[in-house]
């Protein structure tokens, strides 16, 4: 990291005697896919809610593209662009008086206003959509609108927050391809999501970020890694005696509980252990019900570090669910 | 370099005037109705009182139609500015406030843009009022020359635009202070029912008892009310056997007394705008 575009230092929310984010450091280098991974309640929107001016901050430094966040709010505004989390256009205005009106908010100048609509309705591929009511959009085209809107004013970070809630699989495989392209121009971009697919494809650095804490930082791949290189799940007739036994052998770097049997993290190649590790139990009597032999993926890594999972929150599920915190 | 972000919230809600064709539409008709209806029933009755007792030589006596078409404006522009706010509350609970608040606009500049777009409604609506009006026999302006109709017409709007701008600074105070719309309508309606009545827009204030006629003295209402009448109809006349002088003197004090309401309102509102989240 030659340059960091975000710091991030001891950072505290709290809401009465709730604390919502519990002492966050971190640094977003530039041109990163940066990104906070959590379930709801995580204090993610917390988060990025104090880095990008809505609310005060408590407790902690932030300093984002070398502005203080809790000094120089108004410099910090120019330098960033957001992305809400909740849909936060006018229905009934169009598409390009949302734009005229955001790049009026940021005190662009007519013709620079006049240039980069074009440009971004070029990008977001709303040409054909310019003079058509926010209400007449689909869930997808308003997406890619905020994106736009959020790029509008050439920001250095692009802020993200849960920006494929309630897209279907098709509209968010398009729209990630979309954030990458913006990546890749040179937009840094912070992310929220509690997608795990999302944070994995993504991401260059994920952080888990659970009870206000990142409890795992890494590329995607180291923190998969730290599951070791296989995950064998097993069920069998006596799953304790079973992890007893599994426990004592050669490169198995963990075991666990996991709903009905049991899970084994291996730090060598799993497909040679596995008949290892069951022809041991079935030494000891014990018979083999089922067997899963897999690499392992963002749920088991969130898994690992958080002890639970996020199974209620596959995408396409409606959002009414979901709250902001 | 002076900013003009506030005509970015002005241009926006300007937009969204226009855009609601049936809401336009009824905001601009409203007010004539009440011309219409309550104007003439009651003019016809207030009229008949008022002929039995003996004019003032030398004082023109107003039918009331005309005095009343004084209030109808004041009225008129009352609710358009208690409402006016009202759009700060959508976009708060639609999501757009955050985007505005997330922005570098500084907060004063959303309550002057929402203070200038409620006022400009406020003009268009007084302008609807007084042409119906004129149609239907209100005898304002008469026998004014055109350069002292102007003057007249200029003296009016002041009146209203100082008026209508302390209203909405009020209205944006506690729009941006409410969680919903039925709250913020519950709030306006419990106020406009006694700043309206306890002025002196429908009726003469010297027969109400004393601590109502202390109250609609200093009513803001009573004060558009009085500079309107000063303006449209002159400074002495008699309706429905009352006599009404207004000296210039009088006049200053009213619109000074504006002028503090609508100070006032933007402390408050400048107040709510600053301890305002919205996340």
């Amino acid at each position: 990291m030659s340059t960091s575009i975000i710091e991030v230092e001891g950072l505290e929310h709290q809401y009465g005697d709730f604390k919502a984010v519990n002492g966050i450091s971190f640094t977003v280098g530039k041109g990163e896919i940066f990104s906070f991974l959590g379930p709801n309640g995580a204090g993610k929107s917390t988060a990025i809610n104090i880095l990008i001016t809505l609310l005060k901050l408590q407790k902690g430094e932030a300093c984002i593209a070398g502005y203080d966040v809790r000094t120089e709010a108004e410099k910090v505004r120019e330098s960033i662009g957001i992305v809400f989390q909740e849909v936060t256009l006018d229905r009934d205005m169009t598409v390009w008086e949302i734009l005229e009106f955001h790049g009026r908010l940021y005190g662009m100048t007519r013709p620079d206003r006049k240039e980069r609509i074009a440009e971004i309705l070029e990008l977001v591929k709303l040409g054909g959509q310019k003079d058509m009511l926010v209400k007449k959009l689909s869930g997808g085209m308003k997406r890619r609108l905020e994106i736009g809107r959020g790029l509008m004013t050439r920001p250095i970070v692009l802020f993200l927050d849960e920006p494929t809630i309630g897209l279907d699989p098709q509209t968010r495989m398009r729209m990630w391809d979309y954030i990458r392209t913006v990546n890749d121009e040179g937009t840094t971009i912070f992310l929220t999501t509690h997608y795990m697919d999302e944070a994995d494809n993504l991401s260059d650095r994920i952080n888990i970020i659970d009870h206000g804490k990142i409890i795992a930082s890494g590329k995607p791949w180291e923190l998969k890694n730290e599951l070791g290189q296989d995950l064998v799940y097993l069920e069998t007739s006596d799953n304790p005696r079973a992890r007893s036994i599994i426990t004592d052998l050669v490169s198995i770097s963990g075991v666990s509980d996991k709903g009905k049997g049991i899970l084994i993290t291996t730090n060598d190649d799993g497909t040679k252990i596995l008949p290892l590790i069951i022809e041991e139990i079935r030494n000891s009597g014990i018979s083999v019900i089922t067997v899963n032999l897999k690499k392992p993926s963002m749920d088991d890594v969130f898994v690992h570090f958080t002890g639970r999972e996020l199974r209620d929150d596959k995408p396409g599920k409606s959002p009414a669910t979901f709250r902001r915190r | 370099m002076v900013n003009y972000g506030f005509m970015t919230i002005y241009w926006r809600d300007m937009i969204r005037f226009v855009r609601f064709k049936t809401l336009l539409i009824s905001s601009l008709i409203q007010p004539a109705l009440w011309m219409a209806f309550f104007g003439i029933a009651m003019s016809a009755s207030f009229d008949r009182l008022g002929a039995s007792i003996p004019p003032i030589p030398g004082v023109p006596e107003v039918q009331y139609l005309t005095f009343m078409a004084a209030g109808v404006i004041a009225m008129t522009t009352l609710f358009t500015s208690l409402f006016g706010g009202i759009v700060l509350l959508f976009d708060k609970n639609w999501g757009l406030m955050r985007e505005i608040m997330a922005s570098p606009l500084p907060r004063d500049h959303i309550i002057f843009g929402i203070a200038l777009s409620g006022m400009t409604k406020s003009f268009i609506q007084v302008m609807i009022v007084m042409i119906f009006g004129l149609l239907i026999g209100v005898s304002f302006f008469a026998g004014y020359t055109i350069a002292h109709t102007v003057v007249a017409l200029l003296g009016i709007m002041l009146f209203v635009g100082m008026f209508s701008i302390g209203f909405l600074f009020f209205s944006a105070a506690i729009s941006i202070s409410m969680d919903t719309p039925e709250g913020l309508q519950g709030i306006i309606t419990l106020l406009s029912m006694p700043i309206f009545f306890a002025s002196n827009a429908l009726y003469p204030v010297s027969a109400f008892p004393p601590v109502l006629q202390a109250i609609s003295t200093v009513n803001p209402l009573s004060q558009l009310v009085n500079g309107v009448r000063y303006f449209a109809i002159g400074d002495n006349f008699t309706t429905m056997g009352i006599h009404y002088v207004y000296t210039p003197a009088d006049i200053l004090l009213s619109f000074t007394v504006l002028g503090i309401f609508a100070i006032s309102m933007f402390g408050v509102a400048w107040w709510r705008f600053k301890s305002a989240v919205v996340t």
